[in-house]
């Protein structure tokens, strides 16, 4: 499924008409309601918006991780909406990082260890001792979950997440869990990984100070893309104010 | 009061929601209450049944047999300090004749006082009346025998007496304390219709077996503080001149021991078995409570800070505890009730007794119930103190983070143990609960356990038949003379029709002293190149038996305290009161009776009469079995034959009865016991790491990856419970062997390899499946909920 990165015209993901109504009992929920949007090779994207706005729904989509109930999404040319539970297990592992706000780390793993759980089933993957040095981990490759603060864990999950060299990295909420000073670490990680892997990446955030570091920022509300705001110049994660 | 219901509101739900592990532990516990009210009730049962009945019939305490003692000496028998009541009489073994059968039934032909009833081992008539006095052609006979043959008081059979076919008439149909467990010479399983007990007036038998005056046969029974020991050396000195074969307790009489070694069967699987259920249900209990409580954590804060008191909570989960194992005593009783009955009618097929009732008095639900709660509490204990312990406050936050050894990788730079990370991920959760995967190591081992102990009996009945039909006595017939007789009746039995070939040998009564021990036994001498009924040392290899000397089985060398090379002092009961010592050359195996064997010409020349042939052993032409039959029945020499060809046949038969039996109990008890415990194992595991595997399943791994998480830890603990359980399996077994050990018979310690297969394949397949069961439930994994909540 791997293809050419380099070819200009097919965006990552383009998705048209999409719609997600989850029904529970009596209630439906219209979780998303008509959503176009493209994600352009190497773009580094954030996706604002209250609680239920439909921006975490989205990212579970195009991460393959559920299914929408109407509407198309292309990734690099080719449908995701109609695969299978085997197609989107397999997606997910060549194409997707994922970094959360809790983190996932498995506990019984080291750092190295939960890096490596990735690299070991990946086709391409870094070391992972690299992929931990990217985010300024390598002296705690060691070291437990229980034994790192939450910054240090997230930055953990986003080395997993970059260390099979993904297509795409989907951050949902990563800085969600810290204060600011690690908030901003971590972000820092994260825009290091965008620039020197070429990951197209994007981060859900609650934050409005963490826009400004994007290519592009998407508002959500009531399940739509209320607008998008182009950066023409972005500041450094270091300059949020948080 | 409306917390209260709230409580138990909860309590429900919770029930509702954890119904599968409930239901694998309440069926757990279901199994441990069957198998000891069987066992404790089957026990009562033919304990109280037994009592009575002995009780009942006056059934003797002491036995003892001689060739031909006068009457005279009752008195004497009777002075003995602790005899309380004395019966003689006259006993032989007669050929039974039926029209339609084939093959001769053996029969033991016994006496009954000519007026009243006899003082000791009184009759239960089941129907009809006993013989009149005055008619000697009137019999009564057991029933077992009467029940095969269709017999009805009014019938008539022939028997061979002393050499003379004579026609009884059958007045009534008897049952007898010394034939509860009615089994003939030569069988080792009862065969009803191939062995009688026929009673006859004395004065009728004195007369046929010219016994006037005189008796062959005793039995005594002792007050409450007789000496039995002494009461038996005396019985044995007084007998003695009239060639007395030795006095014994019920101890070794036939049909006592075998309900003996049923007892002993019931009690060691009341002892051994619920017990390990009970066991497994409190593990069990406590592995699901303290994950309950674990996962309520918040909950019981919750209900601390709002004023609930520890007891209430503490009571909470006992509840929940009490409302399994309620559900698991009432299985339980209901098959152990029933099961019981079924039991109790299976006995009935084998012993006679007049009434046989499964106990079924309420102690024994009580006392069930009681252990169950016990254990399950004792299970639950641990967890609910846990749950008191837990200040509000610290259980309003989640618990602190588990903390593993980094174990299983080597080192961190250069060499790295060759497992995946998954792998990794499954060892170290095992070291890092040491107790709960060792409990659940043993918890599966202990099916293992069960299985080999029950099922090696067969592997052991196998061999038995092997080494004692197949390698010793491999004749298809017995015949034992009327009297000894000279050489030259082996050419007449030679000659008999079928017969292939035909071995003598001579059996002598002998008193056999090492010091002071001392023990009355029959001395078997056979010709040294023996070929059809030989002789086996302790490797199973046929001994040639020597031209000097004796060969005593183990059992009764140990008995007697002595090894090969030791000096044996022999005295035969041929009242001459010579003692000669003879060396032991030779210890031999045997796994029926106490055994001493010489060679003919050794014991011709101990016993100074020359020789002398009290019966052979015969292999016969299949085809011509039937001639052999007739001509036996019509030969009074012989008085009686054992066919060991029928008597094998027939063993095996109900073997193979109860093999089907015992291996659908003992099968369904392990997979229960391997379902509750894996598959609670799987669903606790399942419950803390559902977000470890869903966060796997996030990352792309496949659910069949993610499930090897799981089936890894299950597997190494399955594995690892093999060969523990073969090893407990088989320290089982040898209890059990040795409980069984009695002069009669032992039961040696085969386990084949087979049957450690059976006993893991088994519960390796109740494994796969409760692991199966509990995949599916990862198969579904909720991955997007697990992304959003903290651990």
């Amino acid at each position: 499924m791997r293809s050419d990165l380099t070819a200009p015209s097919l965006p990552i993901f383009a998705v048209t008409g999409l719609t997600k109504v989850y029904s529970t009992g009596d209630v439906e929920v219209r979780a998303l309601n008509g959503v176009d949007l493209t994600l352009e090779a190497g773009e580094m994207a954030v996706m604002l918006g209250p609680s239920g706005s439909g921006k975490s729904t989205l990212l579970n989509i195009i991460g393959g991780l559920d299914r929408p109930t109407t509407g198309s999404v292309m990734f690099k040319g080719e449908e995701l909406s109609g695969a299978g539970d085997r197609q989107l297990t397999a997606y997910r592992r060549d194409h997707v990082g994922f970094v959360f706000q809790f983190y996932n780390l498995i506990p019984s793993l080291t750092a190295w260890e939960n890096v490596a759980l990735i690299t070991e089933v990946a086709a391409n993957p870094m070391q992972p001792g690299d992929a931990l040095a990217l985010v300024g981990l390598e002296g705690r490759m060691n070291h437990f979950p229980a034994q790192l603060s939450g910054g240090e864990q997230q930055r953990v999950a986003i080395a997993r997440a970059i260390a099979k060299r993904p297509d795409v990295l989907l951050c949902d909420e990563p800085t969600g869990a810290l204060d600011s000073a690690t908030g901003i670490i971590v972000l820092e990680a994260l825009a290091r990984v965008n620039e020197e892997t070429g990951a197209t990446t994007a981060i859900i955030t609650h934050n409005a100070g963490i826009r400004k570091i994007a290519h592009r920022v998407f508002s959500f509300l009531d399940g739509r893309i209320a607008s998008c705001e182009i950066n023409e110049t972005r500041i450094k994660p270091s300059e949020v104010s948080w | 009061m409306t917390g209260l219901r709230m409580l138990d509101r909860k309590l429900v739900r919770d029930l509702a929601r954890l119904w599968a592990q409930s239901l694998a532990i309440a069926l757990v516990m279901a199994c441990g209450v069957m198998t000891l009210i069987l066992a404790m009730g089957a026990t009562r049962a033919l304990e109280e049944t037994r009592a009575a009945f002995y009780d009942r019939t006056r059934f003797a305490d002491v036995f003892a047999s001689a060739t031909r003692a006068p009457e005279s000496i009752k008195a004497d028998i009777a002075a003995i300090d602790g005899v309380s009541s004395v019966e003689t009489r006259v006993v032989n073994p007669v050929i039974i004749e039926i029209a339609g059968m084939a093959e001769p039934a053996t029969g033991m032909l016994i006496s009954i006082p000519d007026h009243g009833e006899p003082s000791v081992n009184r009759l239960y008539l089941r129907s009809g009346r006993m013989p009149e006095p005055d008619r000697p052609d009137e019999a009564a006979i057991i029933e077992s025998f009467a029940e095969a043959h269709g017999f009805q008081p009014g019938d008539s059979f022939a028997v061979l007496i002393n050499g003379r076919k004579r026609e009884l008439s059958i007045t009534g149909i008897t049952l007898s304390p010394e034939y509860v467990y009615a089994i003939g010479p030569g069988d080792m399983v009862p065969d009803q219709k191939r062995f009688g007990v026929i009673y006859m007036h004395r004065s009728v038998l004195e007369g046929a077996y010219d016994m006037k005056g005189a008796f062959n046969d005793i039995s005594v029974t002792l007050s409450h503080t007789a000496d039995k020991d002494e009461v038996m050396a005396r019985l044995d000195a007084i007998l003695k001149p009239h060639g007395g074969t030795g006095a014994y307790d019920r101890t070794d009489h036939m049909s006592d021991a075998f309900l003996d070694s049923e007892l002993t069967q019931l009690r060691a699987m009341a002892q051994v078995i619920p017990p390990i259920f009970l066991f497994i249900s409190a593990f069990l209990v406590n592995m699901i409570l303290s994950r309950l409580i674990a996962l309520e954590r918040e909950q019981i804060g919750l209900l601390k800070a709002v004023g609930y008191s520890n007891s209430r909570i503490a009571w909470h989960y006992a509840k929940l505890t009490l409302l399994i194992s309620v559900v698991g005593v009432v299985i339980g009783a209901i098959a152990g009730t029933r099961l019981g009955h079924g039991m109790a009618s299976l006995y009935g097929e084998f012993y006679s007794f007049p009434f046989l009732v499964f106990s079924q008095r309420p102690d024994l639900y009580v006392i069930s119930t009681g252990v169950t709660f016990a254990a399950a509490l004792a299970g639950a204990a641990n967890a609910i103190a846990g749950a008191v312990r837990l200040p509000p406050a610290v259980a309003m936050r989640p618990p602190a983070p588990t903390r593993y050894r980094s174990l299983f990788s080597g080192g961190s730079g250069g060499f790295r143990l060759p497992f995946s990370q998954l792998t990794i991920m499954a060892l170290r959760h095992l070291v890092r609960w040491p107790l709960r995967t060792a409990l659940t190591t043993l918890g599966t081992a202990l099916p293992v356990a069960l299985l080999i102990t029950s099922l090696f009996a067969f592997d052991s009945v196998d061999h038995m038949i092997d080494t004692v039909w197949f390698r010793a006595d491999r004749q298809d017939a017995t015949l034992t003379f009327a009297a000894d007789r000279p050489e030259d009746a082996l050419r007449a039995v030679a000659r008999l029709p079928g017969v292939i070939a035909a071995e003598p040998f001579r059996a002598e009564a002998a008193t056999l002293r090492n010091g002071h021990r001392s023990r009355i036994i029959q001395i078997i001498a056979s010709d040294p190149d023996t070929d059809i009924s030989r002789v086996l040392d302790r490797d199973f290899k046929p001994i040639r038996l020597p031209p000097n000397g004796i060969l005593l089985s183990e059992r009764l060398a140990e008995h007697l305290d002595l090894k090969t090379g030791d000096q044996v002092e022999v005295e035969l009961s041929d009242g001459q009161g010579r003692r000669v010592l003879v060396p032991l050359v030779g210890v031999t195996n045997s796994y029926v009776g106490l055994n001493a064997n010489m060679s003919r010409e050794a014991l011709d020349r101990l016993s100074g009469i020359g020789p002398r042939l009290s019966g052979a052993r015969v292999m016969v032409d299949e085809s011509r079995i039937r001639d052999l039959y007739a001509e036996v029945k019509q030969t009074p020499a012989i008085a009686s034959v054992a066919l060991q060809g029928i008597s094998r046949q027939r063993f095996k038969e109900v073997i193979d009865e109860n093999i089907g039996i015992s291996i659908t109990i003992y099968v369904s008890l392990a997979v229960i016991i391997t379902f509750g415990v894996i598959y609670n194992s799987a669903r606790i595991q399942l419950s803390e790491r559902a977000r470890e595997l869903a966060s796997l399943r996030v990352f792309g791994f496949t659910n069949a990856e993610v499930s090897s998480v799981l089936l890894t830890e299950l597997g190494v603990m399955v594995v690892l419970a093999q060969p523990l359980g073969w090893l407990v399996g088989r320290g089982l077994a040898e209890l059990v062997a040795k409980g069984f050990e009695s002069d009669l018979f032992r039961i040696p310690l085969i386990i084949n390899p087979p049957t450690y297969a059976v006993a893991s394949l088994v519960v390796l397949g109740g494994a796969v499946v409760s692991a199966l069961i509990v995949r599916r439930r990862i198969d579904r994994l909720d991955l997007i909920r697990v992304l959003k909540t903290r651990d």
